[in-house]
Parts: C-alpha cells; sequence; structure tokens
C-alpha cells in the first residue's frame, strides 16, 4: 500500500500535534474514521481515511494502490504488440472496448497504417454499446449508493442484452480482446444488425422508466443537489474528464473536439451539465449526464447501423507489427474520462513503454477538494458520481 | 382474562405465563411468512425469483436461515464492553414485546385491558431507543456509534408525530384503552377512524380529510420508528455496513432481526387499531366472531407491512438532516392542523 | 417564489414523484421474472463462445505458434523431432507432420480467454469450445495434458533421434574428412590436370565413403 499512519496508541488531545497529509492541523473534537478497502459502497478497493467533526467532514485521503497489478509492466514483456490488449482490457473492467479502442488508435497512429471505413463503423457502435453498459454499472451502483436497490436490478437487465451482443460477435461478454491492431477479431455476424437495433428500440423507454424511477425522485433530488459541487476552475485545474467534467458545465467531449474513427461523420453532441436542480457541477448533474449520454449513444448507434459499408475487417491487419522507433500519445472519450495511452517504440516488435493515463486516476484525486463540508452520507454519493473503477486506477 | 380470576396464586401465574408467551409465538410465526414475503416481494419488483430451491418456491427457506443462525459461532470482539454487548438485543427485544402487551388481538384476547393502552406502548416503545444506543455503544466501533446515534435521535424525533396522530384517534373515539377505540368502530367499514368515524354524516365529511391525512403521516412516522427506507439511515448498508448492529452476528444478530420486523408488525397494529378498525370486519356484524376478528387483524396488519415492503424497495433513503426537517417540519405542523381541525369540528 | 410557496410544492413534488415510482415496482411485480433457473436450465451458447481451450492433438504439427502468441505464457510444448524414417502422418489439413509433440501442457488457470492462440494456428488445431463448467476440486488438475505420447514413446522418439544425430554427425565428420582429403589431393596436382581438376575433386567428394575412410587417417595425419 502506499502509506502508512501511526497515530499514538493513547490519544492525548494536543492542539496542533498532529497533520494529515494535506497540511490541515486536527483539532481535539476530530474523529479519524476508515471506509476501509472493503466496504459495501467504495466501488472497489478503495481506502477513504476521513476526518470527521460529527457528521460534517473535515479531510479525505484516499489510499489507492490495493487493485495494482504492473500493468505498464507487463506491456514491457510481451512479444508483440498485439498480446498486450487483453491487458488493456483489463484496465477498466466495466468498459473495456474503450479501453482497448484508446491502444489500437495509438498503435495504429504510430504505424501510420489506415483501417477500412467498416472497421471504423463497427468499432464505433461497439464502443457507443459499450458505453451504455458502462453507464448502466455506473448509475445502478449509484442509486444503491444513495438507497434504492432496485433501479439497479433493472439497470443491469439491459446491460445483460448489450453483453449478449458481444458474446454474439466476439464470444466473450466482458473482457474481449475484440479490436485487433488495424482490424477487428471478427466480423460481426449476419444477425446482429437487427439484434442490435431491436435493442435500441427497447432501450429507450426503459431509460425513461429509470429516471422517473430514480433521477426524477424528490427524495433523490434532495440527497444530490447542491452536494459535491465541483466548480468550473477546479475542473480544468485538476483535469477532470468524462462526465465529471461535463457535468460542471464545460462543453469538452474528445469525439469531437480531438475527433477519432468516424464520430465526425455522425449527427450526435455532447450533453452538459446545467445545474437543473441545484448549482452546476452538482452530483445530480453528473447523474444526469450520464443518463442523457445514454440515450445520445443510442442515436450514434442507430445512425451507424444504417451505414456501415461492405469491406473486409481483416484487411489492414499487419502480418507484423513493429513500428520505428519513436513515440504517440493518443487519447479517446472513454465513459469514465479521458484515456489516453503514451507509446515509446525502440524500433523492435515489443513496446519500450506503455503508459496508461487513467480518467478515473486524475478524477479521483479532486474528490478531497469538493467533499469538504458534505456529510458521510454525502460522501457515498460523491464518491459514486466519480464512477471510478480501481482496476483503472490503479492499473 | 377475567374467566380466570379465583384459580389461586400459582394457577394465575401459569395462565399468566402461558398468555403472555401467545403473542410471542405470534412473532415468531409472523416473522418466518414476513421474512419470506419480504424476500419474494423485493424479488419480483426487481423482475427476478428469490429463493427457489428450499421446498416449493423456497417456502423453507426462513426455517433453514434460522437454523442457520443458531449453530453460527458468538462472535464477541475483546474490545467491547460484553455486558452491555450481551444486553442490548434483549433491551431491544424487551422494548418490543412488551407493547404487545396492549394489543387488542380479538375481542376475547388482549395482553392487558389498561385504559391506558396506546400511551403504555409508546412509552415501553421507547426502550428500543436504549437498546439501540447500548449496540452502538458496547461495539466499540466508530461506524455503530454513528449508525446508533443516528437512530436514537430518528426515533426520539419521530416519536412526536406518531404520539400526535394517536391523539387525534384518541380524540375521537374517547379512550386510551385499545380495545375500547376497536370497539368503538365496530360496525363495518363506514366507521372506521380513518373514514370519520361513528358520527354524522356531516361531521363524518368534514373530518375525513384529517382523518386521511393523520393517518397518512401515521404511517411514514411508523416506518421511522422502524429505521425502514426511506427512514434506514442507521442501518444504511451502502455507508456503514450495518450501522449499529455491524458486530453482531448469529444468534444475536437474529434477535434483532426479529425485533425488528416485531416492532413492525407492532406500529401497524396501532395504527389498524387507531385507524381501521381493529379485529372489526369491514362488514359490521357479518364475518364477525373471535376467530374472524383475529384474521381480520392479522390481514389489516399484513396490508400495511406489503406497503411497507413495497415502499423500502422503491425510495432511496433520505439524509441525516432531511429526515429531522421532514419529522420536525412537515409532519408535526400537519398534525397540528389536524388536531385544530378534529377537535373543532367535534366541539361544534 | 416565496417560502411558504416552495414548502407545499416541495410536499406535492415529493408525494407525486413517490407516487410515480411506486406505480412503476408494483407494474413491475407483475411482471414475469428475467431469472434463468440454473442448473435445472441453462441458457444456450452463441457459436463464438470463447471458454475452454481444446486441442485436437492429431492436428498438431508442434510448430509453438501458440505458446508464443499466448500473453499469460500457459501453453508449453515440448517436441522432438523426428527422423526421416518415422511416418507421423499428415494433419487433418494435408501437412505432414515432423515433430513428436512429446508435451503440450495448458494451464487453463492461467488462460485469460483471450483467444490470441487460435488464429495462427496453421492446423486449426487448437479451438475455443463453449464449455463454461470445468471446475476442479485441486488445481493441479486445471493443467491439462493434451499429449498422448506415453513416457515409454518419449523414450523412444528420444533415443531414435539421438541415434540418427550421431549417425548424422558421424556421416558429417566422414564427409568432411573426405572433403578434405580431395581438397589437399587437388591442392597436391593442380598443374596436372587443370581443367579437369574441378572433375577428380568432385569425383574424389562423390566416392563412396568407404574409399575415403581408408584415406583419411593418412590424409588426416598430414599437417
Amino acid at each position: 500500500m502506499i502509506e502508512t499512519k501511526t497515530l499514538p496508541t493513547s490519544y492525548v488531545s494536543q492542539p496542533g500535534a498532529l497533520k494529515t497529509s494535506s497540511g490541515h492541523t486536527l483539532r481535539t473534537d476530530e474523529m479519524i474514521i476508515n471506509m476501509g478497502p472493503q466496504h459495501p459502497s467504495t466501488h472497489g478497493v478503495l481506502r477513504l481515511e476521513i476526518v470527521v467533526d460529527g457528521e460534517i467532514i473535515v479531510d479525505v485521503i484516499p489510499h489507492i494502490g490495493y487493485l495494482h497489478r504492473c500493468f505498464e509492466k507487463h506491456a514491457e514483456h510481451m512479444t508483440n504488440y498485439q498480446q498486450v490488449i487483453p491487458y488493456c482490457d483489463r484496465l477498466d473492467y466495466c468498459a473495456a472496448i474503450n479501453e482497448e479502442h484508446s491502444y489500437v488508435l495509438a498503435v495504429e497512429r504510430l504505424l501510420k497504417i489506415e483501417v477500412p471505413e467498416r472497421v471504423e463503423y463497427i468499432r464505433v457502435i461497439m464502443a457507443e454499446l459499450q458505453r451504455i453498459a458502462s453507464h448502466l454499472i455506473a448509475v445502478g451502483t449509484f442509486g444503491i449508493d444513495a438507497g434504492a436497490f432496485t433501479p439497479f436490478l433493472y439497470a443491469f437487465h439491459d446491460r445483460e442484452l448489450i453483453l449478449n451482443l458481444f458474446e454474439m460477435t466476439c464470444g466473450a461478454r466482458l473482457l474481449y480482446n475484440y479490436f485487433w491492431i488495424g482490424g477487428l477479431s471478427h466480423d460481426i455476424p449476419p444477425q446482429f444488425v437487427d439484434k442490435a437495433k431491436e435493442f435500441c428500440t427497447y432501450f429507450k423507454p426503459r431509460i425513461k422508466e429509470f429516471n422517473d424511477l430514480l433521477t426524477f425522485n424528490e427524495i433523490f433530488i434532495k440527497r444530490t443537489a447542491n452536494v459535491g459541487v465541483l466548480p468550473k476552475d477546479v475542473a480544468i485545474n485538476w483535469a477532470c474528464s468524462g462526465p465529471m467534467l461535463r457535468g460542471s458545465g464545460i462543453n469538452w467531449d474528445l469525439r469531437r473536439d480531438d475527433p477519432y474513427s468516424v464520430y465526425h461523420k455522425l449527427e450526435w453532441e455532447p450533453k452538459v451539465g446545467k445545474g437543473e436542480m441545484g448549482t452546476v457541477g452538482d452530483v445530480f448533474d453528473r447523474h444526469i449526464v450520464r443518463m442523457r449520454e445514454m440515450e445520445e449513444s443510442v442515436r450514434i448507434i442507430e445512425q451507424a447501423l444504417a451505414a456501415i459499408p461492405a469491406g473486409n475487417v481483416q484487411a489492414a491487419i499487419p502480418k507484423r507489427i513493429r513500428p520505428d522507433a519513436g513515440e504517440i500519445y493518443a487519447r479517446t472519450e472513454t465513459p469514465r474520462g479521458e484515456l489516453g495511452f503514451y507509446i515509446i517504440s525502440d524500433g523492435t516488435g515489443t513496446p519500450f513503454r506503455v503508459k496508461g493515463r487513467a480518467p478515473t486516476f486524475v478524477n479521483l484525486s479532486v474528490l478531497p477538494e469538493i467533499s469538504r463540508g458534505a456529510m458521510i452520507a454525502d460522501l457515498v454519493l460523491i464518491a459514486g458520481s466519480v464512477d471510478i473503477v480501481l482496476g483503472q486506477v490503479d492499473r | 382474562m377475567e374467566a380466570f380470576q379465583n384459580l389461586g396464586f400459582w394457577g394465575t401465574l401459569l395462565v399468566t405465563v402461558v398468555l403472555s408467551a401467545l403473542p410471542m409465538v405470534f412473532i415468531l410465526l409472523y416473522a418466518l411468512v414476513t421474512i419470506y414475503l419480504e424476500m419474494k416481494v423485493a424479488a419480483h419488483v426487481q423482475d427476478r425469483l428469490a429463493y427457489m430451491r428450499t421446498g416449493w418456491h423456497g417456502v423453507l427457506q426462513p426455517i433453514a436461515d434460522f437454523i442457520k443462525l443458531l449453530q453460527k459461532e458468538d462472535i464477541i470482539s475483546v474490545a467491547a464492553d460484553r455486558k452491555l454487548f450481551i444486553l442490548a438485543p434483549y433491551i431491544v427485544f424487551i422494548g418490543t414485546y412488551g407493547g404487545y402487551a396492549a394489543i387488542p388481538f380479538s375481542s376475547i384476547f388482549i395482553g392487558a385491558n389498561i385504559d391506558l393502552g396506546a400511551f403504555f406502548i409508546v412509552a415501553v416503545s421507547s426502550l428500543v431507543v436504549v437498546g439501540i444506543l447500548m449496540a452502538g455503544w458496547a461495539s466499540n466501533n466508530k461506524w455503530s456509534i454513528f449508525g446508533a446515534v443516528r437512530s436514537a435521535a430518528q426515533m426520539i424525533s419521530y416519536e412526536v408525530p406518531t404520539v400526535l396522530a394517536m391523539i387525534v384517534g384518541v380524540m375521537i373515539t374517547g379512550s386510551l384503552n385499545l380495545q375500547d377505540v376497536v370497539k368503538f368502530q365496530a360496525g363495518g367499514i363506514q366507521d372506521w377512524v380513518v373514514f370519520g368515524g361513528p358520527l354524522p354524516l356531516l361531521q363524518k365529511l368534514l373530518i375525513s380529510p384529517f382523518t386521511i391525512v393523520t393517518f397518512l403521516i401515521l404511517f411514514v412516522a411508523s416506518l421511522a420508528e422502524v429505521n425502514r427506507t426511506p427512514f434506514d439511515l442507521p442501518e444504511a448498508e451502502s455507508e456503514l455496513v450495518q450501522g449499529f448492529f455491524t458486530e453482531y452476528s448469529g444468534m444475536r444478530w437474529a434477535l434483532f432481526y426479529v425485533a425488528e420486523y416485531a416492532n413492525m408488525f407492532l406500529v401497524s397494529a396501532v395504527a389498524v387499531s387507531f385507524f381501521l378498525g381493529g379485529w372489526g370486519s369491514p362488514f359490521g356484524s357479518a364475518l364477525s366472531g373471535p376467530i374472524w376478528g383475529f384474521f381480520w387483524f392479522v390481514m389489516k396488519g399484513m396490508v400495511l407491512i406489503f406497503l411497507q415492503i413495497w415502499l423500502r424497495w422503491t425510495l432511496p433513503r433520505l439524509r441525516v438532516d432531511q429526515l429531522m426537517y421532514t419529522s420536525w417540519k412537515v409532519l408535526t405542523p400537519f398534525l397540528f392542523v389536524c388536531i385544530l381541525g378534529v377537535g373543532l369540528i367535534l366541539v361544534l | 417564489m416565496s417560502a411558504v410557496t416552495t414548502y407545499f410544492n416541495n410536499i406535492w413534488l415529493a408525494l407525486s414523484s413517490i407516487a410515480i415510482g411506486m406505480r412503476i415496482t408494483i407494474k413491475h411485480l407483475f411482471v414475469k421474472s428475467v431469472t434463468t433457473q440454473y442448473p435445472d436450465a441453462k441458457l444456450k451458447m452463441p457459436e463464438r463462445a470463447r471458454n475452454r481451450l481444446y486441442v485436437n492433438i492429431d492436428d498438431c504439427i508442434g510448430c509453438d505458434q501458440c505458446a508464443m502468441a499466448c500473453p499469460v505464457d500457459c501453453i508449453t510444448i515440448e517436441t522432438i523431432k523426428s527422423t526421416p524414417d518415422q511416418d507421423l502422418g499428415t494433419t487433418s489439413t494435408g501437412q505432414k507432420k515432423k515433430l513428436h509433440v512429446s508435451q503440450f501442457d495448458i494451464d487453463i488457470a492461467k488462460c485469460c480467454y483471450c483467444g490470441l492462440c487460435v488464429p495462427p494456428c496453421p492446423t486449426d488445431c487448437i479451438v475455443m469450445t463453449d464449455v463454461y463448467e470445468f471446475s476442479e476440486f485441486d488445481r493441479r488438475n486445471l493443467i491439462y495434458n493434451f499429449s498422448i505420447m506415453t513416457p515409454q514413446d518419449i523414450e523412444q522418439a528420444g533415443q531414435k533421434l539421438k541415434k540418427a544425430e550421431e549417425e548424422a554427425a558421424a556421416k558429417k565428420a566422414v564427409a568432411a574428412a573426405g572433403a578434405a582429403a580431395a581438397k589437399a589431393a587437388a591442392a597436391q596436382a593442380p598443374s596436372q590436370a587443370p581443367p579437369a581438376a574441378p572433375a577428380p575433386a568432385g569425383g574424389t567428394q562423390t566416392q563412396p565413403p568407404s574409399t575415403p575412410a581408408s584415406d583419411a587417417p593418412g590424409q588426416a595425419g598430414k599437417p
């Protein structure tokens, strides 16, 4: 683990004697509580050390590293670039396709190869389906944090249908190894287009039902409005991305502002929080941004399904992946934010360095800033609204 | 009870013990049924099946759970305050069970036919607060203390709406003795206090809005008394693991659990007795009698329990300050208005 | 909005949104549940399902491509070269097998089910099946041994190979000595038959092995 703190065994109140890592001096009537690595509501193994005065939070110190699996070290020891893709899957296991997309984009740019149009369209469809699946987990577990157990089950019912689509295409439900450098591992089966259209028609009323049950429930609104407000300047200074950034009112989406694949050929728009129920940038805004992004993803999928060109998805896959020596940084918009891969190649078939810039790692670092002054019940919601997946935080 | 007056000391003692154990038997059977009902309703609301393998559709599951809990290891942490830790579940259960003494299950059975029935119930169920604080403190766990203190604050503040709502019922029926309250509404569904009681039609029409609102408020306050969603912050699973009974396992936990269900039925029973006619049949004299009375009483109680379960699986939970706000600034003022309204209409 | 209106508005919003939520949940109470009661009822796997690995060892030519492609190194392959007189047969795709596969172990506990081993196989002998119920009580049972060679087979093949290698080494040594002798002979008489030099040199080299054997000791003695 990253650091250990030792407190005196018999606590004698000494004003000014104890300092937290953020420099605050502990006053004598404060309590240090541990929301430990095993906890029903920290989404994964995250330890939050909370300095609390009654119910009001004075400081939060997140401790991470419980799920560090040496992704970058593994990447340096693979025999070729293709073998790194299963490891990329396992970074953010809730949105594996988006992780793969970022990595293959980086390697394809390094190799300077163009993939067929069909591959790009299918990649967009899969990425948006995965975005819906990932947001369903995010809003479902967010409901559980707030105390509503039922919307989680409804969200997972819909997620099962998406995973069935993936299983039909590449054989796996969660960790796909589907995007290959230069193409895809399998072409979509003949029944995929119809089944995907069916899903889109089925899913739109389900979003509305979910909103009626949870999002516009007055109790939920009262719990989430004006809580955990992330001001615009703080969001930009702390390099937040994804729904956290857009929830604070900043209209920045990498699919439009740093375009990749065929997003520029489809009609869609990023969703931004407007402070409908409280302040701009509160927890409710991030939640509603995720709900609206799901609707927008359905729109993208329907357009892409109608426009897939014919082609061979394996035409551009190189026999030997040996990029010239050089470096590249490529980024995509995953459901949790900007995921970037910085790859240094030394001219051989093995990467010299692969660094993953995890969006949740950066987003999590803003947690202490936005939760000072909130209550413990609010902290659970704020941590849930950051939408962390510890696999991506710790890599 | 009146029939057993001249049995001598030992006879009376034996009869007393047997009769006081009857609600315990009822509670155990009812708890088994309600645990099953809660899980099944929760499952079907969420489009899934719950227990299916123990017995037909899992009806034997609560018994299996009970046997499992019996044989669990009794873990008491070394740093816990042992005496208080062991005593706490009993106090919570006694606080709940004591209230059963004054509930009229049927026309022939009421544990103690005292003239202060409702007051007695409210007083004895305050013991639960003491038990919860003991459990939270004795666990020597910061999260348990959080849950216990929140729970104590919640229960104490929601006793005010509960008592005020009962006052409305008392004003209309004229007695604190629950048996008399129920007998007062014995004329069938139109005589129930929630529809105004057995009063002339004009008064009834004027009083009904107040009594309906009072009944709803009593129901909401009773949810808070029992720590059920949307007021289950003390045992908020996603924050505090299990709140004040985090450290309890095995049979001690089972005692808390049964006490929670017993409390659910207790508050439902009070609401039913005051507002829904108790053991009186909705059809007046048809389908009434001692056994029928028991049946109607349990049915009405189960309807309210179903409502509690339904709400639990629909709503998110309120935060502690919002809970307090609801109690003091919403429920209590509305009840004052209702008391004023009912009083005026009864007097005029 | 004045405070009083907000107050009553909040209460009204709370009650109405709660009622809407309750309506949704009670509707779902009467919808058929979506649970599949495993293990009594099992879901049908799609045809591309990627679950347990299977190797058709009769088709394996021991090329080691799958072991090299695996990102977690869960495949261990050991091969023994076969001698020309052994006929290992052909695979179902028509390739001649030249290697005995003495060990083909897949540690399915390490396998990450990525499917990277399937495309490189030239004979399509390693496939991902749709079997997903393969739990074991002992972890050692999760190392699947696909090779069908018994220890005696391996011993035999190993010895055959050793013998063949020794013979080949001896042959090579003799041929090398013969070539050296021929070279020496050609060096000794370059003026005698210049145009025909290549022919006798070549002819000396193609002489049957027996002849240089008698010459070898003599020639080898030459510095």
